[in-house]
């Protein structure tokens, strides 16, 4: 124990048993930390032996690789060609001349040339869309919705696939690369939540055929791998309807896909259904709300922000399984590389890292963005709402 | 204020009626053989010693737990499996829990709004208004563009009984209110909870607080092991109770 203050007036025999406070303590700033860049090295990079051996090490590491990376992607790098040529003497580094040049055929596919403004319209709405909808200052998100999840999928359709008599039609056979790769994420994306939903809520539902229906369902999608789900959407789903019915070859994985990534999101959902409390739910009850006005407005905005985690991890996996539909056939982004880089003008040494790079800068573009923009959709709903 | 729809004509003079009512956890006998009425702007209390029934029996008549046997009339309408009936009565029961049982993502003025609009297909300016007003009779209209979490305990359980009151429920029933509060914050809900009985509410409270019981209470139940042991005044209740268990319990409860 301290010595007593005088200044506080209290005697020190009496302050063992008996106190009565005279002035109360006015609130004080806390002290400031004295600490600069070394003291910080010390605490956090050499606290130990050991955390100043991993941090030594570590450098080590970046020192031996990042120089070498820097001279193959930057220094070394063939930025522009007319050919494979330059690309394939002996120590050149990445042939971006490649990846200029195939560009087009990397977005595009095989779509035609003069007809590329198509597509390219159909991505930009998707692209302002999204923004709008997702970008919190925005205003009249309702109507974002609408032409989002309404007005645009038919808009698109019209425009990417034809409309009688006003475009000419595109067979989506010629369809690919990453116009392909992101149709396939987003609709995968926006079919499975609610397809998710649905099979959580029926998973959890107290009638028994909804309930062994969710759950076969969730099973066996689970149960499979995407490949396998691809292959039976491709051969199964014709099987089901007729003839002239028939499911476009591109819609097929785009329904596998859907319904696999629905599967993981609707296990992800009811872990968060499971998470609220009883009261929640008693709570809306007693004011008389019905089972889908309580799920709607009270239990499922809170379960869903409670697992945004966890269905946007199911999200970015959605987004980078998307490259198996090439084994239906489907003319993805990979595949386009894939292509691309056996080109005899072309081929060398270098061509396949390159594209592969390239590939993954675009998956991981796509992907950390998602991801960062989970955080910041979580802190945002956190605000004040926490009990 | 005259934003309370038409009063209701007198339909029954009971409120809420059980009648032989029995429940089961499993094997576990919780209810038996319930026999209460409850009149039309009667007050009663419920207490007893915990895992007594008390509110296993009011969670019966908003039908958050299912009786077995028996029958539970509520404002004339029988509890049956029967999803519209059930619907129809819990528009007309409020109740107030024990943990508040607030929507923390909806700031206080949604709490209240929420089951008007949703349920009685209120305009929403109107239902803000009632809203608004039922926050001032319980004293925290300045918090009605908060969020649950940033009230205390006591504000919250305020927000929790203006939410109830924004349905113009007949009969209010309330779950052990104050137990989960601190200390300090009892005495607010308790003030609220005597305004309402003054003004004539139909009320069933399940509460070990005992001085509130006096002050307002019509007539008190005891229950223990499941059943009614004893029903009486206060007055009685405290000052002559008649069976031995009421005994042993306020003996224990009263210091």
């Amino acid at each position: 124990m301290s010595q007593s203050d005088p200044k506080l007036n209290i005697n020190s025999s009496v302050r063992q048993n008996v106190f009565v406070r005279q002035e109360s303590i006015a609130a004080r700033q806390p002290p400031i930390p004295t600490r600069g860049v070394l003291a910080w090295i010390n605490d956090n990079l050499f606290a130990t032996p050991l955390s100043g051996f991993v941090t030594l090490a570590c450098i080590a590491l970046v020192a031996l690789v990042v120089p070498d990376l820097i001279r193959y992607l930057f220094i070394d790098a063939i930025w522009s060609a007319e050919d494979g040529v330059p690309c394939r003497v002996e120590g050149t580094g990445a042939c971006w001349a490649f990846v200029e040049r195939k560009l087009s055929f990397f977005v595009y596919g095989s779509y035609p040339r003069e007809m590329v403004w198509r597509v390219n319209l159909t991505l930009l709405m998707g692209a302002l869309l999204v923004g709008w909808l997702l970008i919190p200052r925005l205003p009249a998100k309702r109507l974002a919705s609408v032409l989002f999840f309404i007005a645009y999928p038919v808009a698109g359709y019209w425009l990417a696939y034809g409309f009688e008599g006003v475009l000419p039609k595109v067979s989506t056979n010629l369809w690919g690369g990453v116009f392909v790769s992101l149709l396939v994420a987003l609709v995968g994306i926006v079919m499975s939540l609610p397809i998710g939903i649905v099979l959580a809520l029926g998973r959890r539902s107290h009638m028994p055929i909804v309930k062994f229906v969710s759950i076969v369902l969730i099973e066996f999608v689970r149960g499979v791998p995407l490949i396998t789900v691809l292959f039976m959407a491709n051969t199964m789903l014709p099987l089901f309807v007729p003839q002239e019915l028939t499911p476009d070859r591109l819609l097929r994985p785009l329904i596998g896909v859907s319904i696999f990534t629905g599967a993981y999101t609707a296990e992800t959902i009811r872990a968060g259904l499971q998470a609220m409390p009883k009261g929640q739910f008693e709570g809306a009850m007693s004011l008389g709300l019905s089972y889908w006005q309580m799920m709607r407005l009270i239990i499922l905005p809170q379960a869903l922000t409670m697992v945004i985690p966890g269905i946007v991890n199911s999200f970015i996996s959605l987004f980078k399984d998307t490259t198996l539909v090439a084994v239906v056939g489907i003319f993805d982004f990979l595949r386009a590389i894939e292509v691309a880089r056996l080109d005899p003008v072309w081929a060398g040494p270098s061509l396949s890292t390159t594209g592969y790079v390239f590939a993954a800068l675009f998956y991981w573009v796509f992907c950390y963005s998602m991801s960062r923009y989970s955080q910041n959709l979580e802190a945002r709903l956190a605000v004040g709402r926490r009990r | 204020m005259s934003v309370h729809p038409k009063l209701q004509p007198v339909v029954n003079e009971i409120a809420v009626d059980l009648i032989g009512v029995n429940k089961w956890y499993g094997g576990f006998h919780v209810l038996r053989d319930i026999h209460l009425s409850v009149k039309r702007g009667e007050k009663i209390v419920i207490c007893g010693p915990s895992g007594s029934g008390k509110s296993t029996m009011i969670r019966c008549v908003n039908r958050l737990e299912e009786h077995q046997q028996g029958q539970i009339i509520v404002d004339g309408v029988e509890l049956t499996k029967d999803l519209k009936r059930i619907d129809e009565v819990r528009r007309e029961v409020g109740m107030v829990f024990q943990q508040f049982n607030l929507f923390p993502h909806l700031t206080v003025l949604e709490n209240c709004t929420l089951a008007p609009i949703w349920v009685r297909k209120m305009p929403q300016k109107q239902a803000e208004e009632i809203a608004m007003h039922y926050l001032s009779r319980v004293r925290i209209p300045e918090q009605a563009h908060k969020y649950p979490g940033q009230l205390s305990g006591g504000q919250q359980q305020r927000v929790a009984i203006a939410r109830s009151l924004c349905m113009f429920p007949k009969i209010m029933m309330f779950d052990e209110p104050t137990s989960a509060l601190d200390p300090e914050m009892v005495k607010e809900v308790l003030e609220t909870m005597v305004e309402l009985a003054h003004e004539g509410m139909t009320m069933m409270c399940v509460t070990h607080e005992m001085n509130f019981a006096r002050q307002i209470a019509d007539r008190i139940v005891f229950m223990d092991r499941g059943e009614i042991v004893e029903i009486n005044t206060p007055e009685e209740f405290f000052s002559n109770p008649q069976h031995e268990r009421t005994k042993i319990f306020l003996g224990q409860i009263l210091h």
